[in-house]
């Protein structure tokens, strides 16, 4: 009998790597959180949604529309198990502990390839906790899957690529944009270039965006405070130039970059260092994704490379399960070249648009971090000041990093708070464990009567 | 509270209608619209924070932050970013009284 490989996410990584695995005849199951395979950048829309690839991915329909396909014509030829709506909650043994529709199953694997993407990367802003402050790409995703805007009159503010794509893509479809606050200033954009020109395509189509938007795009923002009512945003102020502006709004979409998502990786037992040009904790792993025995890692949960960097770590890490069960593999040699390109680039990236640490640290006492519970930054300091500067000590006396979301939107920024109170360098005040479930999970779903393994369903 | 939407519609509306109860009053929603579109289309938030006196929109719309978590009248909690609109849902931005 074939070993038994599960790929958890089924976005580029994830569709990439189950293509290069069926290609070679094996039968990988995938698990994913989506209604319909795609991850977030090129997410789905509904069933019975109309929009037009074009519309929806703009220059990327292609990428779009070859991914989506490939992933049908794997599940329509019934070369993979699919179980789609479904969250791994923990590892243990050898199996997943997965949530389905259909409750809580256990999924056996003998590798595993963990693709589970990346979240956008938050700094806190004075307010954020407010009714209609989302995510950069919650913005993205709201159009993209349900063709709505998430207000009338939206700010985007932050830093990245991200930043003036969905500002564009907003208007394009017919949104409202009041600003588009950028904290990155050009001069740190300039230092950036030269690396990001491995793909002088995408900085010219970047320019091209930002011209298009004119005086309401601004570098080198600083971010002053989000004012809001009972029912939500009502303005952000924010300082250019020494100039105190106030942008009227009744939505704001935030984001620095993105933020691998490593918690499964974590269970699955990788290793992890604290990378200082991603400012983030990034896994440990060889060129090809191998983190761990019968462990592989792909996509922007490895590292943030993008899209299209997915699609080759996705292949990377199959050909590498592949090569490690002792069957042959495709040639990998073009795919290196190309990520060591594409590593440049998200290099470059990463330098011009840098997390925004010196203002994290500087937040006043009153500003939330913790934005599931409402724990203040203040609160976080007193607790560094009671019980040390560990991470995970920090969060047992704060609660910063406990809530619901489990430290996703408040890891880094609490780090940056905790390492500033005891004057350390972030990366030695540590990462927090990963906890299992990795999301919540009724009650109910624990004791239902089936536990065995199911061998997926196709739809 | 505001009956007004958060959201604004900009394609994709020729799809049959949903109706819906929030908090008791009848709403309308669209087919395919998630809970926290069909929310947001009919309000400015979807529940109040347990922490704080704001209320709340969602965050991150692809079931990361939990942000987003609503009540129903029949028990079960929903995520409303990943949870479809069905026709005769009845919502809570509140936990019921009873509730500990």
């Amino acid at each position: 009998m074939s070993e038994r490989v599960v790929i958890v996410g089924a976005g580029p990584a994830g569709i990439r790597a189950a293509e290069v695995l069926t290609n070679a005849g094996l039968r990988p199951t995938v698990v994913d959180e989506g209604m319909r395979s795609g991850g977030q950048i090129y997410r789905r829309a509904p069933e019975g949604f109309k929009r037009a690839a074009d519309k929806l991915y703009g220059s990327e329909a292609k990428k779009a529309q070859a991914l989506h396909a490939c992933f049908d014509r794997m599940l329509a030829e019934d070369r993979l198990a699919y179980f789609p709506l479904s969250s791994v909650l923990a590892i243990a043994d050898d199996g997943l502990q997965v949530l389905t529709a259909d409750g809580l199953q256990q999924i056996a694997f003998d590798r595993l390839i963990i693709a589970t993407g990346a979240t956008e990367r938050l700094a806190p802003v004075p307010g954020w906790e407010s009714a209609g402050v989302y995510g950069l790409g919650a913005m993205q995703i709201a159009l993209k899957a349900q063709g709505v805007a998430l207000g009338r009159r939206i700010v985007l503010a932050g830093s990245g690529p991200l930043l003036t794509l969905v500002a564009t893509q907003l208007e394009a479809a017919g949104a409202e944009i009041a600003a588009v606050l950028d904290t990155s200033s050009l001069a740190k954009q300039l230092h950036g270039l030269p690396q990001m020109l491995a793909r002088p395509r995408l900085v010219a189509r970047g320019m091209a965006m930002r011209a298009q938007l004119g005086r309401r795009y601004r570098a080198g923002v600083r971010l002053d405070r989000i004012e809001t009512s009972s029912e939500g945003v009502e303005a952000i102020s924010w300082t250019h130039r020494g100039t105190t502006h106030r942008t009227e709004c009744d939505a704001v979409g935030l984001g620095w970059h993105l933020r691998a998502e490593t918690q499964l990786a974590g269970l699955a037992g990788a290793t992890f260092t604290y990378d200082h040009s991603f400012a983030q904790w990034l896994p440990k792993a060889d060129a090809m994704g191998r983190a761990g025995e019968r462990l592989y890692l792909a996509g922007d949960g490895l590292r943030i490379r993008g899209a299209d960097g997915a699609e080759v770590a996705g292949r990377l890490a199959a050909v590498a399960c592949l090569e490690d069960m002792g069957l042959s593999a495709p040639d990998a040699r073009a795919d290196a070249r190309r990520m060591r390109r594409l590593d440049r680039f998200a290099e470059g990236i990463a330098r011009a648009f840098p997390w925004p640490a010196e203002v994290v640290r500087q937040l006043p006492d009153d500003a939330v971090v913790c934005r599931c519970e409402s724990i203040t930054a203040g609160a976080l300091r007193d607790a560094v000041d009671a019980g040390g500067s560990e991470a995970n000590r920090a969060k047992s006396l704060s609660r910063v990093g406990m809530g619901r979301c489990q430290g996703r939107y408040c890891q880094l920024a609490g780090a940056e708070i905790v390492a500033a109170q005891a004057n350390l360098d972030v990366a030695t005040v540590g990462r927090l464990r990963d906890q299992a479930p990795v999301r919540p999970a009724p009650i109910g779903a624990m004791r239902s009567p089936d536990h065995s393994t199911r061998s997926g369903r196709n739809n | 509270m505001s009956t007004e939407g958060r959201i604004r519609r900009l394609a994709e509306e020729d799809r049959p209608p949903v109706e819906f109860a929030l908090d008791g009053r009848d709403c309308r929603a669209l087919l395919g619209d998630t809970v926290l579109t069909a929310v947001l289309s009919n309000a400015k938030t979807l529940r109040h924070s347990e922490f704080g006196p704001e209320g709340r929109a969602g965050f991150c719309l692809m079931g990361a932050c939990q942000d987003c978590w609503m009540w129903q009248e029949s028990g079960p909690r929903i995520r409303a970013c990943s949870t479809p609109i069905a026709e005769g849902m009845r919502l809570m931005s509140m936990p019921p009284r009873e509730w500990p």
